[in-house]
Formats: structure tokens, C-alpha cells, sequence
């Protein structure tokens, strides 16, 4: 057990453990203390110094944030030496601040705005220094913005960038008055290795980093008569729309959300948990047939282990990084793509609509998706196979737009073709979910049985843990699959991009026996995706888990191959999984990258 | 008037010093006994802080990592200072000789020179003497080594923590503290970091013995330290002199005959104006000093002299901490918008409140000492401030 440390906050004791910071230890007295440059999920940098204190004997204000508290400290939060710091800093921070917030997209959500606001700060104390700074807007990105006018330099996106996804696409660079926050060479970010997966946008407290918005566009379809607008909804938004529409984090919204999109006058609301399904089907099949040719066939050229596909951002992440395992990626498309592909050729024959006339909308908790619909591969319907991609946080900016009282909605449901689907495709949007729905099927099509876990619940693979393994003995298999009885099924499960080089490094080392890796580029998998409502940290993150495995528990169907338009789909217009449609459609490869 | 006080020494750069001698019978003693020794002298850190030497050596031998280094800091940054460029020209083996004991007191294995990166010329020369140094403790059998790390001429760098992350291949930014570098330093690994000639009084302290140094100086400031000596002086150069000289003493000594105010310490040290010139005394208890002594005559403008202080830090801050990134930029453009007008006299008091605030709000060391010359200069010549 941790020391106990005995200590005075503004004449209030209170004893904490050895190794708590001041900040820490306020909190537990519900003593609030302004901070920018602090996050729960990232290092403490200590920089931008709104957070000081008064500490009894000391010469000079210590960061809250980053002092250890010590047995008998004294510290006063609110006196007039901490309020002047305090003030001036904020002060210090607006002066170099390109501070237009009437048109910022961040007004309304921005922690500078906030403390502005909570000091009252009025005339500017400060000369204005905005016009001696030569400021530049990156907006080459069709993932990310990033505006220097509006950062306050706090190197949250930094250490986001390294710690948490070790891509270090974004730095420090010169120092002094022109100290900035930069990439490799000063190239616009779309150029470099950054992934587009958003967690900097998720961290940054100010406008300086934003995800391209394309409500305007989404809108101007909407209004266009002429055009049959379908709509996706990701897994992972049901369970967070709910937080940036007033709501707890937490709330499973997706009947709501869906009255909401019909609402807003999108021609059909459709659901990417279908499209989830499918991808089990399409990947699942795509590992037992590797499996069948290593153990069966001998042949030396098949790649494995297999990795997952579904998250763009682990696949520009592995482009540029780990471009000799490209091989081993699945083949399968996001379903996000899968989708799109098949919004413009199944469903258009379907609802006989010419295909020109669509336009695909999408519903993502991710930056990257943006980035990823925007790819050359993703255009196999002969059209842009995803027109255009909107975050969370976008949809829930449409939804006040639109005047609607968010909380006040009846839940209605998905419409169909492509709107139906499986408590297996829910789970995708938490770390460990593809797994586990690629486990449900696969087992029961080897095998004939349900997988041998209670409730279908695959506990293994699920939890926050960073690198997760699990392994299932396959028994008592069917004939045809004869050559997998006794086979024990190792896989691994990595979140957040830091943890997928750890798997990734053990591949190369030849240290990982794994038959198939999940990889989800973002902390707890797309609930904590960077298109996701701010903030962000692991205490949300948990409640937006929770709350899509309550979702999968509660589904009649749970095991993709049941999704009755899944069956239906085979039927009618792929024929199999794996087979000559599917791949011209659903299937694509990747491409190496530079490596900086 | 004779000039009674001002004693020249030379404890340092005298050639004549048997150095195997001197680290073989302190190899011989236990480490109390060194530290009780050194801290016996009165040494004080020599690179700004003016931090015990000996609890410094005697905090790291204290913990128990098994990995633990020391690193002589010669970065050397300071407008102004260029003492430690003479030491290692004339006596780098004293400084390694420094090293050496101090590893043995931490028990450290390994030892960085952090060269600055204007100081590149020396290294062929400090090499060869390394070379031989590694021959000597060969021949003692001492298990030491020294490498020379070339710093990349970042100012901010000097600074303990940051020249740690340079070090270590990062950005030199200044980490927080606590920890300090004697529990997590290089490689996050205990540190004894020394001034180049803290480490040298350190040799001489046990070739001398601990009374020779103490003899000399004041009860806050012990023995002597080696000066800067530039600007407005018939003799600029390097002096060892004994501490605890007033700023009137030395300027008899070294002035021109029209000084007005002396910089003491560098750009982060303070401004003495002719009027406290009797009553300032030169060290811990008065004003401290790395060793930059600047002369002003009357022909200088003490604007330009600040404004100058100023662009170096806002060019030289690391950038990373808001009150000294964004304050030292208000505070040149304060006084350039004072002394053209377009602000009223006042706003130096607004000013001065920031400087305050930089001083104790700073991440670091550059931030908090602005206010040093800031004050100083702005207080006492506020004349030349405003017209
Ligand atoms: C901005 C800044 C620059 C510094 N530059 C130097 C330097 O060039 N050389 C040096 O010895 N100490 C420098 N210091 C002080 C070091 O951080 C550290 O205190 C010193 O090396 C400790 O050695 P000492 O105990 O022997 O004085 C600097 C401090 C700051 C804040
Ligand atoms: S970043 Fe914040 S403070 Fe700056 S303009 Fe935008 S809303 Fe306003
Ligand atoms: S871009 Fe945002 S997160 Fe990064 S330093 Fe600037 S304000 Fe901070
Ligand atoms: S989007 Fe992701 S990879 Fe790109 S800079 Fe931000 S955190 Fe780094
Ligand atoms: S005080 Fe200046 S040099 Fe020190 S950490 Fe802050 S910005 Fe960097
Ligand atoms: S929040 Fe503590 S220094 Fe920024």
C-alpha cells in the first residue's frame, strides 16, 4: 500500500497517497483548479502554467498539476498572488491568440474560451501579438485541420501523438517567441505519417486542431431534390452521440439518433452495423481459408497472421510503418466501404435507383474515415463509393441545427435492405469487438456449435488491458474442416497505435505464434475514436463500452451469419463469401508509404 | 585610493600539480570523508544556482540505483560568461580529476562532458587530454570513463533538465521538478550535474585541502571564483579573484573611470547602478554571479542594454512555458511601445507586475530570472526607459 501523505489545501486536510500531485489531491476536496495543458490520459507536461498554486515557504508558484504533494505541505489556491498569476497568464495566452471566437468551430466547446470566461477577462491587458506572427492554416487534410492562430502551444496533440499512437507526426519546432507545433519538415499534415486518427483533435482544448467539416455539404445534398441521400450509422456512435446533446456519457441512443436522421431529411437511414455483419463474414472466411492452405495445402506464400482491416487509421499507420506486413493485412474493407460499395450497386438495384442519383453519407466516430473514403481504392461502385463522412460531433452539430430536442425523441428503427443486424456488429465499436464476432462465427462454422463461452460472451478478449491475448481450442470440428480439430486459435487484441507497434514488433522478432490480430488505431477501439464528443478519457471511454456491450446483450440476434439480410445478400447478389463479387466490390490492398 | 580588498588568486590554473598524485590518496579515502571535506570548504555551485557542492554529491550517493552519472555541464550560454572556455583550455585535467571523485563519492561508472557547440575548436585539444586521463586511471586502476557530448548551441540547454533531454536526443526543454537530477537525472537515472569550474574547485579543494579554500571569502560565499570581465574596461579578460569583494572594489579595479551600472550575472542577473556600486556586495549574500561581470559607461543606453536582454531571452526561451514564451515577448514590445510613445509611462508598472508574475510562474530557471535585469534596470533607470 501506497504512503499516506498528510497535507492542507486552503485549510481543509486531507491525506492522500504518496505520489498524488496537488491537482489530484484538490479534487478529492472538489477544489476546482483551471487547467490547459494537463489530460487524464497523457504525461503531465507542466507548461502552460494556469494551474499554479500558492505552497507555504515556497519563492515561486508550483504547477498543481505536476508537484507531488509532501507530508505537511500548506497550499492556498485562491489568494491574490495565485489570482494575478493566473489572470496574467490568461492574459499572456488571449494576446497570442488569434481570438475571432464568433467564427470559431470550436466556440461553444473551447477550454480557452472557458477560462477566459471564468476570469472574466475583459479589455486585453496585453499588446495584440497576432499581427507579428506569420500564422499559417494547414487545410490540405480531408481529415484534419489544423489552424496555428488558435494554439496555445500546451503539447497535448504532441504527446497524444507519441504516447499514445507513437507516430510523432506532429512536434515541437524552433524555440522562443517562434516556438510552434509542426510536422516533419513543415509539411502540410495530409503529406506526412500522421494517420488521421483524430486523438489530437480529440485532446486539443482550442480551435488549433479540428476535424474537416462537411455539415455544409451534407446539408446541400439533403436540400437537393434530385438526390437519393442514404445514411450510415458506425457502431460506436450510438453509444456517445448522446454526450454532446446533453446527455450522460453512456446512453445507448440509437433509436433516438435514428428519428433524428430521418428528421433531418436524409432519404434512408441505414445502419454500418450491417455492413459490420458482412465484414465478418468476408474476413472470417478469409482466415479460415488462410488457415486451410498454411495447414493444408503447405503452401509458403500465404501470409499469416492475419490483421484486421477495419480501421483506417491502423492501415496508413502500417503503410508507412510496417509496409512488409501489408501482405498480411485482411483484404476486407472498412465496413464503412463495404457499405458505400455496395450503397451504390445493391441497394441501388434494389430500390432501383440510378446509382449517379446517390449520395452516401456516412456517420463515423473517426477522422479517418474521412480520410479513408477519399482513398482511389474506394471507388469500386464506379462512383465515389462514400461521398461524404461526418463525425459524431458533426451529426450532433446538424441535430441543433435542425432545432430538434434530441432527449424528447421516439426511437424508431433502421430502415431496410442494409438496416439490419447483429449484437456481433455492435461490439465493433470497442476494442476486442472484431474479434469476438469473428470468433462467434467462425467457431460455429467450424464446428457446428455455438462458441463455448456463457452468454456467447467472450470476456478474454474484451477489457481496456492494451495488448490482450486470447486463444480458443477448435474441437469436434465438421468434416470439412477436419484439418482444424485440435487447432488452438491464437489471437491478440491492440488499441491505440502505441500498443499495435508493441504487437507488431513482436511479429517482426518472430516472438508472436498469433493466427489472427485485431488492431483498432484508437484508445478503447472506435468508442474512442477521434470523431467522438470532447472530452475523452478513460473513465468515459469505460461508460461508452459498458454501454455497447448492454447494447449486444439486448439484440435478438447475435452472430453476424444470422443477420437475415446477411443470409439475404448472399443469396440474392454475392452468391458466397470470399467469392468473385465480393472481391471486386468489398475487397482492396494497400500500398507502401514513406516512412516519415 | 589602494584597493585593499580585490586579492587575485590562483588556485586554478596553476600548472603545477602533481593530478595523479591528488586522485590516487583521495581514492584512498572513504566517501564521508570526502563529503564531510568538500562541505567543510563552503563550496558552492559555480554555474548559477550556488547549490552546497557536497550535499549535491552526497544526495546521490544516496540512493540506491545501481545506474547513476555524472555530467559537467560546459554549455556555457551565459551573455557574457566565458570562464569555463578557459578553464578546459588550460586545465581540463583537473576538471575530468573532478569528475572522477565525484563518481567515486556516487559511485558512477560513466561521466559526460557537455561541450557547447561553439566550443567545437576545443575538442581535438580536450580529446588528447582525455586520452591521457583515461591513461592515468588506467594505471590506478579506476573504473571511469568520459565522453564529450557536443551541445547544439541552444542557450536553454545550460539548464540542468533541459541539457539532460538534449542528452538524451529529445528537444532541450526543461522537465518539472521535483524530481531533482540527484534522484532522476540523465536517462532518468540519479545525476550529480556540475559547472565546469565547480568541479575544478572540487579537484583543488583535495589537493589544497578543505581550510586553503575556506580561508579565502565571505561566510556565504567561500574562496574564490573566475570572473568574466567585458564591456566598458581597459582590461576585459579572465580573473580569479576572492569572493566577497564589493561592486566599487572591482570597479577601481576594472572600470573605465565613467562607469555607470555593472551587469552582475549575465542577462539573468541583475543591474548595479553606480548609486548602490559601495553597499552591493559581489556574491550569495549580495549579488550572485556565474562569473559575467558587464561594465556600462555613460556613453551606453540602458534601454538598448535591456532591450538587448530582452530580445535574447524571447530568441532563447524554449518556448515552451506560457508566462516566459508570451512574457518576454510582452516585455520588449512593452518597452519599444513606452519608449516610442504609444504607451504611457505607467504601463512599465504593468509590465513590472508580469515580470513578477514570470518570475514565479516560469517552468524554469530563463523565465523566472527575466525579472532579474528587468527590474534592475527598469527601476533605476527609468528615465531612459521613457524619453
Ligand atoms: C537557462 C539556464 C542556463 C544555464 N546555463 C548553464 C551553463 O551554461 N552552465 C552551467 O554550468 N550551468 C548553467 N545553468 C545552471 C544549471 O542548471 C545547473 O544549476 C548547474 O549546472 C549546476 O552546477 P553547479 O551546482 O556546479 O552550479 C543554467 C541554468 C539555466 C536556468
Ligand atoms: S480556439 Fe477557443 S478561444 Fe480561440 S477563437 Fe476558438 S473558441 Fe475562441
Ligand atoms: S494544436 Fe491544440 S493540442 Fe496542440 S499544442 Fe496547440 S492547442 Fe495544444
Ligand atoms: S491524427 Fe493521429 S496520427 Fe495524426 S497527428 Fe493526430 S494523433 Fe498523430
Ligand atoms: S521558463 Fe522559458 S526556458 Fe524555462 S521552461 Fe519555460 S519557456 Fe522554457
Ligand atoms: S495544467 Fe498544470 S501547467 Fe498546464
Amino acid at each position: 500500500m501506497a504512503k499516506k501523505i498528510n497535507l492542507i489545501i486552503d485549510g481543509i486536510p486531507v491525506t492522500v497517497d504518496e505520489g498524488t500531485t496537488i491537482l489530484q489531491a484538490a479534487k478529492q476536496l472538489n477544489i476546482h483548479i483551471p487547467t490547459l495543458c494537463y489530460h487524464d490520459d497523457l504525461c503531465v507536461a507542466g507548461n502552460c502554467r494556469v494551474c499554479v498554486v500558492e505552497m507555504k515557504g515556497a519563492r515561486t508558484l508550483p504547477a498543481s498539476c505536476a508537484m507531488p504533494v509532501a507530508e505537511g505541505m500548506e497550499i492556498m489556491t485562491n489568494t491574490i498572488k495565485v489570482r494575478t498569476a493566473r489572470k496574467h497568464i490568461i492574459d499572456l495566452l488571449l494576446s497570442e491568440h488569434n481570438a475571432q471566437c464568433t467564427t470559431c468551430y470550436k466556440n461553444g466547446n473551447c477550454e480557452l474560451q472557458n477560462l477566459a470566461a471564468e476570469y472574466k477577462i475583459s479589455e486585453p491587458m496585453f499588446i495584440d501579438l497576432v499581427p507579428f506572427k506569420n500564422y499559417q492554416i494547414d487545410a490540405y487534410s480531408p481529415s484534419i485541420i489544423k489552424d496555428d492562430s488558435k494554439c496555445i502551444r500546451c503539447q497535448r496533440c504532441v504527446r497524444t501523438c507519441e504516447e499514445l499512437q507513437h507516430v510523432s507526426a506532429l512536434g515541437v519546432a524552433y524555440k522562443g517567441d517562434k516556438m510552434k507545433i509542426s510536422t516533419f519538415f513543415e509539411n502540410p499534415m495530409f503529406e506526412v505519417v500522421c494517420t488521421n486518427c483524430g486523438q489530437c483533435v480529440n485532446r486539443c482544448p482550442t480551435g488549433a486542431l479540428v476535424e474537416r467539416n462537411y455539415v455544409e455539404e451534407v446539408w446541400d445534398a439533403i436540400y437537393d431534390k434530385g438526390k437519393h441521400v442514404v445514411v450510415q450509422t458506425a457502431p460506436a456512435v450510438r453509444v456517445a452521440l448522446g454526450e454532446d446533446l446533453g446527455m450522460e456519457p453512456g446512453e445507448i441512443v440509437t433509436g433516438k439518433m435514428v428519428t433524428a436522421l430521418r428528421r433531418l431529411g436524409f432519404d434512408s437511414v441505414l445502419d454500418t452495423d450491417f455492413s459490420a455483419d458482412l465484414t465478418i463474414m468476408e474476413e472470417g472466411f478469409e482466415l479460415l481459408g488462410r488457415l486451410k492452405k498454411a495447414l493444408v495445402d503447405k503452401d509458403p506464400s500465404v501470409h499469416l497472421p492475419m490483421t484486421t482491416s477495419c480501421s483506417p487509421g491502423w492501415i496508413k499507420f502500417i503503410e508507412h510503418t510496417y509496409p512488409e506486413y501489408l501482405d498480411n493485412v485482411s483484404t476486407c474493407k472498412s465496413p464503412q466501404q463495404m457499405f458505400g460499395a455496395l450503397a451504390k450497386t445493391y441497394y441501388a438495384q434494389k430500390k432501383n435507383l440510378d446509382p449517379a442519383n446517390i449520395i452516401s453519407v456516412s456517420v463515423m466516430p473517426c477522422t479517418a474515415k474521412k480520410f479513408e473514403a477519399n482513398r482511389p481504392e474506394m471507388r469500386s461502385s464506379g462512383y465515389k463509393d462514400v461521398d461524404y463522412v461526418l463525425t459524431t460531433r458533426e451529426l450532433a452539430v446538424m441535430i441543433k441545427q435542425a432545432g430538434i430536442d434530441f432527449g424528447e425523441l421516439p426511437e424508431t428503427h433502421y430502415d431496410s435492405i442494409m438496416g439490419e443486424s447483429t449484437g456481433a456488429a455492435v461490439i465493433f465499436g470497442a476494442t476486442g469487438g472484431v474479434m469476438e464476432a469473428a470468433l462467434r462465427t467462425a467457431y460455429e462454422v467450424v464446428t457446428g456449435r455455438e462458441v463455448p463461452f456463457d452468454g456467447l460472451n467472450i470476456t478474454p478478449v474484451r477489457g481496456m488491458e492494451g495488448v490482450r491475448e486470447a486463444s480458443i481450442k477448435i474441437e469436434k470440428t465438421k468434416p470439412e474442416w477436419k484439418f482444424l480439430d485440435g487447432a488452438v486459435l491464437k489471437t491478440v487484441v491492440a488499441h491505440g497505435l502505441t500498443n499495435a507497434k508493441k504487437v507488431m514488433d513482436a511479429v517482426r522478432a518472430g516472438k508472436g505464434d498469433w493466427h489472427f490480430i485485431e488492431i483498432m488505431a484508437c484508445p478503447g477501439g472506435c468508442l474512442g475514436g477521434g470523431g467522438q464528443p470532447i472530452p475523452t478519457n478513460a473513465e468515459i471511454r469505460q461508460k461508452r463500452a459498458d454501454a455497447i456491450y448492454r447494447e449486444d446483450a439486448g439484440m435478438k440476434i447475435r452472430k453476424s451469419h444470422e443477420n437475415p439480410e446477411i443470409v439475404a445478400i448472399y443469396k440474392e447478389f454475392l452468391h458466397e463469401p470470399n467469392g468473385h463479387k465480393s472481391h471486386e466490390l468489398l475487397h482492396t490492398h494497400y500500398r507502401e508509404r514513406e516512412r516519415y | 585610493m589602494a584597493n585593499n580588498f580585490l586579492r587575485r588568486v590562483d588556485l586554478i590554473f596553476d600548472q603545477d600539480c602533481n593530478f595523479k598524485d591528488v586522485l590516487k590518496s583521495t581514492y584512498q579515502r572513504s566517501n564521508d570523508d570526502i563529503i564531510n571535506e568538500l562541505l567543510e570548504s563552503g563550496l558552492k555551485g559555480r554555474g548559477g544556482a550556488g547549490f552546497p557542492t557536497a550535499l549535491k554529491w552526497k544526495f546521490t550517493s544516496e540512493q540506491a540505483d545501481v545506474e547513476k552519472y555524472i555530467v559537467c555541464n560546459a554549455d556555457e550560454g551565459e551573455p557574457g560568461t566565458f570562464k569555463d572556455r578557459e578553464i578546459l583550455f588550460k586545465v581540463p585535467l583537473k576538471v575530468f580529476g573532478g569528475m572522477a571523485i565525484c563518481a567515486k563519492v556516487i559511485n558512477a561508472k560513466e561521466g559526460f562532458l557537455y561541450l557547447r557547440g561553439e566550443y567545437r575548436f576545443l575538442l581535438p585539444e580536450l580529446e588528447k587530454q582525455l586520452a591521457q586521463f583515461q591513461s592515468i586511471l588506467d594505471e590506478l586502476k579506476i573504473d571511469f570513463h568520459i565522453k564529450i557530448i557536443m551541445g547544439s548551441g541552444a542557450y536553454i540547454c545550460g539548464e540542468e533538465s533541459a541539457l539532460f533531454e538534449s542528452m538524451e536526443g529529445g528537444r532541450g526543454e526543461p522537465r518539472n521538478k521535483p524530481p531533482y537530477p540527484t534522484v532522476s537525472g540523465f536517462r532518468k537515472k540519479p545525476t550529480v550535474i556540475n559547472n565546469v569550474e565547480t568541479l575544478v574547485y572540487s579537484f583543488m579543494i583535495f589537493r589544497y585541502g578543505a581550510h586553503k579554500f575556506k580561508e579565502l571569502g565571505t561566510a556565504d560565499s567561500r574562496g574564490s571564483k573566475v570572473f568574466s570581465v567585458s564591456g566598458d574596461t581597459p582590461k576585459p579578460g579572465i580573473y580569479e579573484l576572492e569572493l566577497g569583494m564589493t561592486v566599487e572594489q572591482f570597479v577601481e579595479e576594472f572600470g573605465d573611470g565613467d562607469t555607470k551600472a555593472v551587469q552582475v550575472g549575465g542577462a539573468s542577473g541583475f543591474c548595479v547602478p553606480r548609486k548602490r556600486f559601495k553597499d552591493t556586495i559581489i556574491g550569495f549574500e549580495g549579488v550572485p554571479t556565474g562569473g559575467s561581470m558587464m561594465l556600462f559607461n555613460s556613453s551606453r543606453s540602458m534601454y538598448n542594454v535591456l532591450h538587448n536582454y530582452l530580445e535574447f531571452f524571447e530568441e532563447e526561451s524554449c518556448g515552451q512555458c506560457t508566462p516566459c514564451r508570451v512574457g518576454c515577448q510582452q516585455l520588449k514590445l512593452g518597452i519599444e511601445a513606452v519608449k516610442r510613445g504609444e504607451r504611457h509611462a505607467t504601463y512599465l508598472e504593468q509590465l513590472q507586475k508580469l515580470a513578477q508574475t514570470m518570475k514565479i510562474t516560469a517552468k524554469c530557471g530563463l523565465g523566472q530570472s527575466v525579472a532579474n535585469s528587468f527590474f534592475s534596470i527598469v527601476e533605476n533607470f527609468k528615465e531612459e526607459m521613457i524619453y
